[in-house]
C-alpha cells in the first residue's frame, strides 16, 4: 500500500490519475479507516488531501460560501458567519458521529462514501449546494443531488476529486433545516432524513423551497413534488400535510436492520414536516 | 474461628464497611497502566487468527489448510481434529469452540491459524478451503419447536417428559416448578389475563472483547493469561480439552473490562492453546467485536405465555407460566432459572411455571446477569400490569398485597429466609418520584424483580506483611468493584485502615479452587472467606501475643487492630498492634497468614422494584426515558458506590434490552448487525441520572448481613419499561425490544 500526502490539488490529480490498481482519497478518514480496519476495503493507494491548504478553508466570496473538501465538519461549526447563513447544512454536518468524529469528518467525503443515510447530503441538496470536482481535464460544478448513482457509487470518473462544496449566497427571508429519526441520541444511522429549504415573500408566502430526502432510496432524492406543496403556501397545517403525504409518497425504502419499509415511508413524511417549520421559522427570523 | 450463621450476631458498628473509599483499581484504569486481555504480550509470540462459518448451518465435508500452512510466517493451523478425546462435562464446549461435523452458527469457529503477523494470519484465513454443504436453518424458538423445523441435532431426545420421545427434536428438556391448584386458583379470581410475549436475544455488551495469550512448554506445562469471570474454570476446561493435568497448566486472570456472565465460559483460550502446543510458540488471541457478537454468548431470545388471575380487592390467586427458550445450538438455556424466577415475588397459593430448553442456529447462549430472569420477570409483571389497570388499582398497593415475605413459600419450592421485597416496595411508595406528574405521552411504569444469588466454592489467602500491611489475594475476578468490598471487609475486620489491604486475583496455582465470579455471589462468598481468613489471622496473631506475654492464648482477644489482654487477671501487657506483631512474626514462629476454603451457603436472595417514567413520541415511536428510579436490598451496602453503580448499571442494561438491543437475523440465518453501530447499546445522551436508592434487610447468612447485588438490578427493568410506555402509549406491548418501528406500529400508525 503506498500513502500519499500532496500539497497541492494539482499533484492529487497527478496521483489520482496516475495511479494503479484501487486508489481511494483520504479526507477525514472516519469511513475510509474503518472499511480498512474492518477488511471491507484493502485500497494500494491512499492519496490524503489534508495536506493541500486550500482544501482545508471555508473561503467566503459575494457568492456565497466555497467550503475545502478537507475542512471537517467541527470546523463548519466554529464559522459564525456559515452557520448563520446556512444553519441546516451546519447542523447535519455537526450530527456526524460524536465530538470526535466531528473532528474529522467532512462533508466531501460524507458525499462521497455515498451512502443514502449520509447526513450532510439531504442538507446540501436543500440549500441547492454544488461539488467543484477537479480532474485531469480540469473543472467543473455538479449540484450535489447528482454526484450520487447508487450505495457506494459516485459519478467520479478517474483521476478526479472533489475539491469544495460551494453554498451560494443566501437569498432574503430564506431559512434551512435537516432532522433526521435514529433510535438513540447519537453515534447512530439516519433511518430517514430530510432537509429542507424555503423562501419567503415579505408576506410570509413560500416562493421557492427545496425539499430533500435520506435514507429512503439508494441515493439520497430532491423532491420536487413535496417542494410543490409548499410553494404559495404560508406553510401552514394544510400545507405541512400535503408536504408529510408527498415525501412518503416519493420515499422508497428497504427493510433492514436499521428499519421497516412502512416506518421510513411514515416517518420520512414526520421529519420533512418538522423541519419545514423549523425552515420557515427561521425563515421569518423567528430563530 | 469461621463465620456461623445463627451462632454469631451480625455486626452493625463499621469503620470501614459502608464507607466510599477511594477504588483501588481506579489510578491503574484512568492511566491506562491497568494490563487488560489483549495488553499481554510474549517474546516469539503468534497472532492466532480464528476462521469462522458463514452459514447459519452446515455439513462440513472437508478442510483443506494446506495452502494456509504454506503461507510465510504461519506456524500452525488447527482445526476440530486437533481437539482428541474428552470428558463428556466439557464435550458441548469442545464442539462449541471448534465445529467438527457441522458448522451449527452463522459465526461458528471452523479452523484456526497462528503465525508471526496478522497479515500473516488473515492472508492464511483466506487460504484455507472448507467445503460446507448448507443445510436447512432455523433460529426462532417458536419455529425451532415446531415438528416441521430442521432438526439441529439428531441425537437430542427431548428430557423431562413422563415418556422420552422415539424422535429427536429441538426441545432439549422440559422442566416445571409450582404448588398448589392453577386451575382451580384461575377459577376463582374476578379477572384472568392471558397473554404472549416474545424477547429478543440479547449480549452483555462488555467494552473488553475476549483476549488471551496462551504459551505451552514442551514439557506439557503450560500458562494461559485471558480475561475472564473465572481463570479456574478455565484452567479446568482447557486441561480436559487439551488432555492436560489440571495443575500442570495455570491461568492468570486480567484486568477485566466488564463480564455480566457472558465470560463465564471459554471460547478462544482452548483454541490459543492448541496452537500454542502445535507451534511451540506463545500464542494470542483478540476477539474483533464482530467475532464477539457472533460467536460468544448472547442472551436467549424467548417466546413465553402468561396467565394470571386477580380478585377485585388485588389478591392473585393464581399464576401459570410456559417459557420457550431458546439457548443457541446447545441445550442449556436459562430457562429453569426464569421458570424458577418467574413468580418469586409473589407469595402464592397455586402457581405453575414450565419451561422448555430449546436449541436453534444461534450461538451458544451465556449467561447475562441473573440468566433467565428478566425475561420471565417481563412477562409476568406485564400481566400484573394489566390486570392493575383493569381492576383499577395500584401497582404498589397489589404487590405490597401478594409480595413474598419472610418464611412464605417461594414459587420455586423453598421457604425464604428473611428478606427484603416488602422493604423495597415501601420504599418505592414514599418516594417522590411515584407522585411527581406526568405530562402528555408519558407514563409510568412499576415491576419488581427477584435473583437467587449464589455462594460456592471459596479459597481466600491473606498475608500479613513484616510492615503490618495486608496482602489479600482472592480467586474471583473483580468485575464489579469487589477488591474494594473484600479489602474493606478485612481491614474492618482486622481493624487496620483499608488502605493498608491490597486485594488482588492470584493465579490458579496460588490459592484452592474458586468458582467463577457469577450469581452475584464474589462480594458475599469471597467476602465472606476474607473474614474468616482475617480471624485465621488474627487466632495467629493472639497467639504470638500470648507467647510474647507469656500467658494462654485464651486471654488474648483482638480489639481495634491489635492484640490486648482480655481482663486484667491476665497481667498488664500494653497492646500490641497487628504491626508490632507483625515486625516480631521472624522472631515469634515464622510468617502470618491466615486461610480461608469454603463452600460458601447461605447467600441471601435479593429483590428490588423499579419505578420508571418514558414518555412516547407518537409520531415516530421513539421513546425517551425522562425519569428512573431503583429500589433494592442489599442486605449491607459494603461500598455504597459500587452498589449504587450495580443498579444503575442493571437499569441501564435493561434499558438497552428494552428499547433498542437485539439480534437481527437475516433469512439465511446470517446475524445483520454484527457491531456497535447497529447492535444499539444505550449511549450516555440516551440516560437520564439512574438513582439508586439502597434498602438494607441483613442477609443472616453473612457476618455482615451482605447480599449480592450484582444481577437483580436487571430483573425488573424490561417489565418497568414496558409498563411505562404501554402506560405513556396506551396500549400493552408484548414484543421486546419496542423499537420506534414497533411502538409506531403498535400505536396504529403504520
Ligand atoms: C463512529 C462513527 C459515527 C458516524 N456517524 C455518522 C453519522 O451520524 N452520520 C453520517 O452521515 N455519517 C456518520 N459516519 C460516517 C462518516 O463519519 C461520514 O460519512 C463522514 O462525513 C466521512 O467523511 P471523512 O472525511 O471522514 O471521509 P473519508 O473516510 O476520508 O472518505 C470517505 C470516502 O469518500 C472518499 N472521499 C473523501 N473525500 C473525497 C474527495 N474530496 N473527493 C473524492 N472522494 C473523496 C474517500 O476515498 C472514501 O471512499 C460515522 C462514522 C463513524 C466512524
Amino acid at each position: 500500500m503506498q500513502y500519499h500526502a500532496p500539497a497541492t490539488v494539482k499533484d492529487a490529480v497527478k496521483l489520482l490519475a496516475g495511479s494503479k490498481g484501487s486508489t481511494q482519497i483520504l479526507a477525514g478518514g472516519t469511513d475510509l479507516l474503518v472499511r480498512m480496519r474492518s477488511g471491507f476495503s484493502e485500497p494500494d493507494t491512499i492519496i490524503d488531501i489534508k495536506r493541500i491548504s486550500p482544501m482545508c478553508k471555508i473561503a467566503r466570496d459575494g457568492k456565497g460560501f466555497a467550503i475545502g473538501a478537507a475542512v471537517s465538519s467541527a470546523e463548519m461549526s466554529e464559522n459564525a458567519a456559515l452557520a448563520k447563513a446556512w444553519p441546516g447544512v451546519v447542523e447535519s454536518a455537526a450530527l456526524i458521529g460524536s465530538t470526535q468524529v466531528q473532528g474529522r469528518a467532512t462533508i466531501a467525503g460524507n458525499l462521497c462514501n455515498a451512502s443514502p443515510a449520509a447526513d450532510s447530503v439531504p442538507a446540501m441538496v436543500a440549500a441547492g449546494a454544488k461539488a467543484v470536482i477537479r480532474g485531469p481535464k480540469g473543472k467543473r460544478k455538479v449540484a450535489v443531488e447528482k454526484i450520487c448513482k447508487g450505495p457506494g457509487q459516485t459519478i467520479l470518473k478517474k483521476g478526479e476529486l472533489i475539491e469544495a462544496i460551494v453554498l451560494p449566497a443566501k437569498p432574503a427571508r430564506t431559512g434551512d433545516a435537516y432532522l433526521r429519526f435514529i433510535p438513540r441520541t447519537e453515534m447512530d444511522i439516519a433511518v430517514a432524513g430530510a432537509g429542507i429549504c424555503v423562501t419567503l415573500d415579505a408576506k410570509g408566502v413560500c416562493t421557492a423551497a427545496r425539499v430533500s430526502l435520506g435514507a429512503i432510496a439508494p441515493t439520497v432524492l430532491l423532491v420536487s413534488r413535496a417542494a410543490k406543496a409548499l410553494i404559495g403556501t404560508r406553510i401552514d397545517d394544510e400545507a405541512l400535510d400535503a408536504l408529510a403525504a408527498a415525501c412518503s409518497a416519493a420515499a422508497r425504502p428497504i427493510d433492514d436492520k436499521r428499519g421497516t419499509k412502512e416506518f421510513r415511508i411514515h416517518v420520512a413524511g414526520v421529519l420533512a414536516r418538522r423541519a419545514a417549520i423549523i425552515a420557515r421559522d427561521r425563515a421569518l427570523g423567528k430563530s | 474461628m469461621n463465620f456461623q450463621p445463627g451462632k454469631d450476631t451480625l455486626k452493625r458498628n463499621f469503620k470501614t464497611v459502608g464507607t466510599r473509599t477511594p477504588r483501588p483499581d481506579g489510578l491503574d484504569k484512568i492511566t491506562g497502566r491497568a494490563q487488560f486481555g489483549a495488553d499481554m504480550t510474549a517474546p516469539g509470540m503468534l497472532w492466532g487468527l480464528i476462521l469462522r462459518s458463514p452459514h447459519a448451518h452446515a455439513r462440513i465435508r472437508k478442510i483443506d489448510t494446506s495452502k494456509a500452512e504454506a503461507v510465510n510466517g504461519v506456524h500452525a493451523v488447527v482445526t476440530a481434529a486437533d481437539f482428541g478425546p474428552c470428558p463428556d462435562g466439557v464435550l458441548d464446549v469442545r464442539e462449541n469452540i471448534m465445529a467438527r461435523e457441522k458448522a451449527l452458527y452463522d459465526g461458528h469457529a471452523v479452523a484456526a491459524v497462528a503465525a508471526t503477523s496478522r497479515a500473516a494470519a488473515k492472508q492464511a484465513l483466506k487460504l484455507i478451503k472448507v467445503d460446507y454443504e448448507v443445510l436447512p436453518h432455523v433460529t426462532d424458538v417458536d419455529e425451532a419447536m415446531k415438528p416441521s423445523a430442521p432438526v439441529i441435532n439428531n441425537k437430542l431426545f427431548t428430557k423431562g417428559l413422563d415418556k422420552t420421545p422415539r424422535k429427536p427434536s429441538n426441545v432439549a428438556e422440559r422442566f416445571e416448578f409450582g404448588h398448589g391448584d392453577v386451575e382451580a386458583g384461575l377459577k376463582q379470581a374476578d379477572l384472568v389475563i392471558e397473554r404472549t410475549f416474545k424477547t429478543e436475544a440479547t449480549h452483555q455488551g462488555y467494552i473488553e472483547p475476549h483476549a488471551c495469550l496462551a504459551s505451552m512448554g514442551s514439557d506439557g506445562k503450560g500458562d494461559i493469561w485471558c480475561c475472564t469471570q473465572g481463570h479456574f474454570m478455565v484452567r479446568q476446561v482447557c486441561s480436559a480439552l487439551l488432555g492436560m493435568d489440571a495443575s500442570a497448566l495455570r491461568v492468570t486472570a486480567s484486568e477485566i473490562g466488564g463480564g455480566f456472565g457472558g465470560k463465564t465460559t471459554v471460547f478462544i483460550e482452548p483454541v490459543a492453546l492448541a496452537l500454542s502446543l502445535k507451534s511451540n510458540r506463545p500464542v494470542k488471541v483478540v476477539m474483533s467485536r464482530s467475532e464477539v457478537l457472533r460467536a460468544s454468548g448472547p442472551t436467549s431470545s424467548t417466546s413465553i405465555d402468561i396467565k394470571i388471575g386477580m380478585n377485585k380487592d388485588g389478591t392473585i390467586t393464581a399464576g401459570d407460566a410456559t417459557l420457550r427458550y431458546q439457548g443457541g445450538a446447545f441445550p442449556g438455556s436459562a430457562v429453569p432459572y426464569g421458570a424458577m424466577a418467574a413468580f418469586a415475588c409473589y407469595d402464592l397459593k397455586a402457581v405453575r411455571a414450565v419451561g422448555y430448553d430449546v436449541i436453534a442456529n444461534r450461538p451458544k447462549q451465556a449467561a447475562y446477569r441473573a440468566p433467565g430472569a428478566p425475561m420471565a420477570a417481563y412477562a409476568v409483571e406485564s400481566v400484573v400490569d394489566e390486570l392493575c389497570k383493569e381492576l383499577d388499582l395500584d401497582p404498589l398497593d397489589v404487590r405490597l398485597k401478594n409480595a413474598s415475605s419472610d418464611g412464605s413459600k417461594a414459587s420455586y419450592g423453598p421457604n425464604f429466609d428473611v428478606i427484603g421485597l416488602r422493604a423495597t416496595l415501601e420504599a418505592a411508595r414514599a418516594h417522590p418520584h411515584y407522585k411527581a406528574k406526568l405530562g402528555r405521552n408519558q407514563g409510568r411504569g412499576v415491576a419488581c424483580g427477584f435473583w437467587f444469588n449464589f455462594g460456592g466454592e471459596t479459597s481466600v489467602s491473606l498475608n500479613v506483611s513484616a510492615d503490618g500491611t495486608i496482602g489479600l489475594s482472592v480467586g474471583t475476578p473483580d468485575i464489579g468493584g469487589s477488591r474494594a468490598s473484600i479489602g474493606n471487609m478485612a481491614a474492618e475486620e482486622l481493624g487496620v485502615p483499608h488502605d493498608k489491604v491490597r486485594c488482588i486475583i492470584a493465579d490458579t496455582a496460588s490459592l484452592g479452587y474458586n468458582d467463577v465470579t457469577d450469581g452475584s455471589r464474589v462480594t458475599f462468598a469471597s467476602g465472606l472467606a476474607a473474614i474468616n481468613a482475617a480471624r485465621d489471622a488474627i487466632g495467629k496473631m493472639c497467639e504470638r501475643a500470648a507467647g510474647i506475654w507469656g500467658i494462654p492464648v485464651e486471654a488474648v482477644t483482638w480489639e481495634d487492630g491489635a492484640a490486648r489482654p482480655s481482663s486484667p487477671n491476665a497481667g498488664k501487657h500494653e497492646p500490641l498492634t497487628l504491626a508490632d506483631i507483625a515486625a516480631q512474626a521472624g522472631a515469634t514462629g515464622g510468617p502470618i497468614s491466615g486461610h480461608c476454603e469454603i463452600n460458601a451457603e447461605g447467600a441471601g436472595v435479593s429483590f428490588a422494584t423499579h419505578l420508571v417514567d418514558t414518555e412516547v413520541d407518537p409520531e415516530t415511536g421513539y421513546v425517551k426515558v425522562l425519569r428512573y428510579t431503583v429500589f433494592q436490598d442489599a442486605g449491607k451496602a459494603v461500598h455504597p458506590s459500587y452498589v449504587e453503580g450495580q443498579f444503575q448499571g442493571g437499569a441501564v442494561q435493561g434499558i438497552g434490552w428494552a428499547l433498542n438491543e437485539e439480534y437481527i437475523y437475516g433469512k439465511d440465518g446470517t446475524l445483520q448487525n454484527a457491531g456497535f453501530l447497529d447492535y444499539r447499546i444505550p449511549v450516555a445522551s440516551d440516560l437520564p441520572m439512574i438513582d439508586a436508592v439502597i434498602v438494607e434487610v441483613p442477609n443472616p447468612g453473612h457476618p455482615y448481613g451482605v447480599r449480592g447485588v450484582g444481577e437483580t438490578s436487571i430483573v425488573p427493568p424490561l417489565a418497568a419499561i414496558s409498563n411505562s410506555v404501554s402506560d405513556a402509549a396506551g396500549v400493552r406491548m408484548t414484543q421486546l425490544p419496542m423499537s420506534p418501528p414497533r411502538v409506531l406500529k403498535a400505536l396504529g400508525r403504520i
